[in-house]
Parts: structure tokens; sequence; C-alpha cells
């Protein structure tokens, strides 16, 4: 049987590799761009685990919210990686150092 | 007691004004083009304006719960909103001759601040964990784009780069947090969370929490969670930075006071430690990361990290008295770093912006009235007794005292000495060094007179308008109570 343990330590899981693949990945922003949604999704199993056990429908409805708050950071996100782009003609993130103390 | 949906609608007026103004002034941007900009900044500042005042003619009633109790309009939310709508008419008010000198003059400028006020009002009347988001969401999504508005500068994309990533990172943490709170207490709404928590918190919400205060701390840029802020403020064009200091700090201050308060009072002592830690890191990141700058739009970001831990030790406090301090505090933050930016934007010679630190010395023989002003400032932000600044940190500390945190204080006291010198260092530099060469002369500009104002305020005006104050933050605090 399957429990909400299960879930919420799956949740846990692809959280930590998001979060991991933004510190650890030091070549590409898209790549960031991923692991956010990979958390962001993460939330997602967690909220609907929740909903599913608590027999309570505001979890699911706070999951499309998250869904749809995803969608439009996506497209900000993106546009301002592409007016990086274009200044720079590369995207590393090790790169972007223009500001030091 | 619910009510009608017309109702409903007639407390929100201020927020649909901002919603469906900004959108209004977008359709209008596209159809005019860049050559309407000046039109609509100018009605972008008239919009913020009579929300503000329509904050303050619903302003005085009892509390109010909206839409289920997700929204909650009460003496805090309408003292934040005024504070915030004000900061953003101001915003624009400064920009205008940067934007135009810098080839930045487009319409969409004006209307990101507006859609952001919008997103910054929803977090200060937030009663629910999905109104949090949506509203956190709402405000940092136009920042992000304010951010990198120099799309053309690397530096610019490069702060909005890093803004972006860490600020959809916190509000990851953020929403984690958010699920295992509704996960363990069922329930989303403050008062239900509130209700379902009791006085004796179960493990689950005590780690929810966290990451929530983790997602907090981040957008009060608070330390350790503050590190994109020195590059994002050095990077974005200046205007932007100065919006970025006051407006979304008060928004963050008073989303993270009632998302601590309202739902989890009754188990503050789980909380209290960690935002002492937080406010502790924060001033003596503030205080000792600053030395070293010698650009003033970075040194002015770790001042920002500085105050926002002063700021944090009156919500340690968890009491009301705590929390009035917090509004008064911000309050007169708002104040000095608004004046504190217009100084910097007239930091202009022929030829560009300038934003070294240097190259404010001898301002006192090139422009002696820019120099006093700025002077005065920064006496207040350093918290030098006759000026306001002082008793912001004062009301914070003794708020502390009371609610058994003296540790807190004689530390918060002993890093304010520390973070005095750096500001003490850029008046020497003005009254004592040989002058640079001269800032170009802009007697009676709109930056000019917002200087001038909010010195006057932080020197002698508030001190006789404390009083009036001190009553509204108590009586906002206790909205909250």
């Amino acid at each position: 049987m399957i429990g909400l343990g299960h879930y919420l330590s799956v949740a846990a899981v692809l959280f930590a590799i998001g979060m991991a693949g933004i510190f650890v990945n030091r070549k590409n922003v898209i790549i960031i761009l991923m692991s956010i949604e990979l958390m962001l999704l993460a939330v997602n199993i967690n909220l609907v685990a929740f909903s599913q056990f608590l027999g309570d429908l505001v979890g699911q409805v706070f999951a499309f919210m998250v869904l749809t708050v995803a969608a439009a950071e996506a497209a900000v996100g993106l546009a301002i990686l592409v007016a990086f782009f274009r200044n720079r003609g590369d995207i590393a993130v090790d790169d972007a150092n223009l500001m030091k103390n | 007691m619910s009510l009608t949906l017309s109702e409903t609608l007639f407390w929100v007026i201020p927020e649909l004004m901002l919603a469906i103004g900004g959108m209004a002034l977008l359709i209008a941007g596209v159809f005019l083009g860049d050559k309407s900009a000046r039109m609509i900044s100018t009605a972008s500042i008239g919009l913020l304006l009579a929300a503000l005042l329509v904050v303050v003619a619903l302003n005085g009633g009892p509390a109010e719960d909206l839409f289920g109790g997700a929204f909650r309009i009460d003496a805090f939310s309408s003292f934040m909103k005024m504070l915030i709508f004000g900061a953003a008419a101001l915003a624009i008010l400064m920009s205008d001759k940067y934007l135009v000198g810098e080839q930045l003059g487009r319409f969409e400028y004006p209307v990101l601040i507006v859609l952001a006020a919008f997103g910054m009002a929803l977090m200060a009347s937030a009663n629910d964990l999905i109104a949090l988001y949506m509203g956190v969401e709402a405000q940092s999504l136009a920042l992000y784009i304010l951010a990198a508005f120099n799309r053309d500068s690397r530096r610019s994309t490069e702060a909005g780069v890093k803004y972006f990533v860490l600020g959809a990172l916190s509000s990851c943490l953020l929403l984690y947090g958010a699920s295992l709170v509704y996960g363990f207490t069922g329930a989303t709404q403050f008062n239900a969370i509130a209700a379902a928590v009791g006085d004796e918190a179960n493990v689950g919400v005590v780690i929810g929490l966290v990451f929530l205060i983790s997602g907090l701390a981040f957008k009060v840029s608070a330390a350790p969670f503050h590190m994109w802020t020195p590059d994002v403020y050095e990077g974005a064009p200046t205007p932007v930075t100065a919006f970025f200091a006051a407006a979304p700090k008060l928004a963050a201050m008073a989303l993270f006071a009632r998302a601590l308060i309202t739902p989890f009072s009754e188990i503050a002592d789980d909380w209290r430690p960690i935002i002492a830690v937080l406010a502790v890191a924060s001033m003596a990141v503030g205080a000792f990361s600053a030395i070293v700058q010698s650009n003033i739009k970075r040194l002015m970001a770790y001042s920002s990290i500085g105050h926002m831990g002063f700021a944090l030790i009156g919500l340690a406090a968890g009491t009301e008295r705590g929390v009035g301090s917090v509004l008064i505090y911000m309050t007169i933050y708002a104040i000095m770093t608004v004046g504190a930016f217009a100084c910097i934007l007239l930091m202009r010679r022929r030829g560009g912006m300038t934003e070294a630190i240097e190259d404010l010395a001898g301002l006192t023989k090139t422009s002696p009235g820019l120099a006093l002003i700025l002077t005065i400032l920064l006496f207040s932000l350093a918290g030098v007794p006759p000026t306001i600044g002082f008793f912001g940190k004062l009301f914070v500390f003794q708020a502390a005292v009371e609610a058994d945190l003296v540790w807190l204080a004689i530390v918060g006291a002993i890093l304010s000495v520390v973070s005095a010198y750096y500001y003490l260092r850029i008046i020497w530099l003005m009254w004592f060094n040989e002058p640079a060469p001269p800032f170009e002369r802009e007697v009676g500009s709109r930056l000019g007179l917002t200087a001038l104002a909010s010195a006057a305020l932080v020197f002698p005006a508030l001190l006789v308008l404390m009083g009036p104050l001190i009553a509204a933050a108590r009586a906002a605090a206790s909205s909250l109570f």
C-alpha cells in the first residue's frame, strides 16, 4: 500500500534534486530554469498528496495556481534570458560575474 | 457574516484600480507608442496617488475579511498600502530624467511599477497561503523585468537573471513550506491554521514554517539569504534600485509580520530564535560588508540588509509593541532610502551618471546644498541621535527588551555603532577631502525637491510628527493581534 509518506518522500527527493541542480550546475542557465520547474512540481506533488489524504480540495486548487504561475514565471525568465544572451553571446553561469565586491 | 459580491469589491477598490488601470495604461501605451511615455508615467503617478487616497478613505473601520478570509483589510494593511503606494509613486517621479537620459524612456516602466504595486497590495492584505503566494509572484514577476529594464546593458540583464533565479528559488522554498503547513494543519487560511496549530506545534508544521521563513527572508533580503541584493542593486538602473530599496521591502516585511503573527503567534517560541538569528546575521553582514564597498549603490544594498536586520529585531519580539516598532522602523527606513537615492540620482556629471563613493569627495565645496541634505540623511541612516533614524532603532530595541530579548538589543546596539562607521566615512569624505569634479547643477528639480523633503522629514519635521506616526503604527499593529 502506498501511503502519504511515499508521496512526501518522492516530493522531497525531487525538491532536493532541483535545489542541487541550481547550486551544482555551472554551465547553463537553462538548466537552472529546469531545476526551478522541478522544484515547483515537487511542491505540487506535496499539495495534491495532502489534498487527497486530507479529503480537502483546497490543496488541488493551490496546485493549479502554482501551475499557472509557473508558466508565467517561465515566460518572464526566458525573456530575461534572451536579453542576457543577446548582450553576451552565451548563457554560462560561471561568466555571470560582472559585479563583485 | 459573508459579504455580497459588490460589497466585497467595494473594499478592494484600490487593488482593482491598480490592476485595471495598469492594464489600461499598457494598452494605451501600445497604441500610442514610446512618445507617450511621459503621459503614461504621469497617469501612473495619478493612479497610484488616487489608490492611496481611496485606501485612506476606506481606512478606519473595523477589519474586513474578504473572499472567504483570504484577503483582509485592516488598519495594518491600510498602513502598509499607504506607504507602498506613496513609495511607488515617488519612484516613478524620480526616474523620469534618468530614463530619458539613458534612452530608456519607454512606457512599460511606469506600468510595471503599477503592476508591482498591485502585487504588493495583495501581499499586505494576504491572509491565506494561496493569496500570499499569488501576491508575492504578482510583485516579483514585475520586479524581475524592471531589474533587466536596460536590456542593452550587460550589467542590467545580469542583474535580471540573478534576481530571477534567486527570486524563483525563494518562491519555491516558500511554496514548499506552505505545502507542508497546509498538509499538517489542513488549512491555508491563516486564522484556520492558528486554530489547527493550537499552542503545541507538531514537527511537520515547524519544518514547514522554517521553509516559509527562509522564503520570506529572501524577499526582505535578510542574511544569510541576502546574496542577490548587492548584485541586483548595483546592476539594475539606479531609479529601479531606488524603487527596490523601498516599496518591495515594505511589502515583504508586512507579509512577513502577518504570516508569522496571525497563524503562528501561539508557537512564537518556536520561531523567535530563527528570526533573532536572521536579525543578528543581517545586521552583521550589513555592518561589516559595507565597509569595503566603493560603489554607492552596492553600499546602499548592504545598508538595506543591515536595516532589515534591525526591523527583524522588532518582529523577533513578536509582541504588539514589537510589530508596532517594525512599522515605525520601516516607515522611517523608506523615507531615508528614498531621500538617499534621490541624492544618488543627482550624482550626474557631463557624460553620465557616476556611482563611485570617491566622487562625493569635497561635495560641500562644489554643491553645499546637496552635501548638507546627504549629510542629514546619512546621519539618520547611521542612527545618530537628533535624527529620526535614532528613534526607529530606539523603539525596536525597546520592544526587544520588553520581550526579554535583552541580548538581541545589546548586539543590535553594538552593530549599529559598527555600521555608523561607513556612513560617517562618506560624511568625512564630503566635508574634509579635496573636491572631486563638480556635479551638474539641478536647482529646484524634482529630485532635488524629493531629497530636500525627505531630509526635512528626517531631521526636524518627523520629530514633531512622531506622535501621530507612533499612534498610527500602534493601531495598525494591534489589528494583527
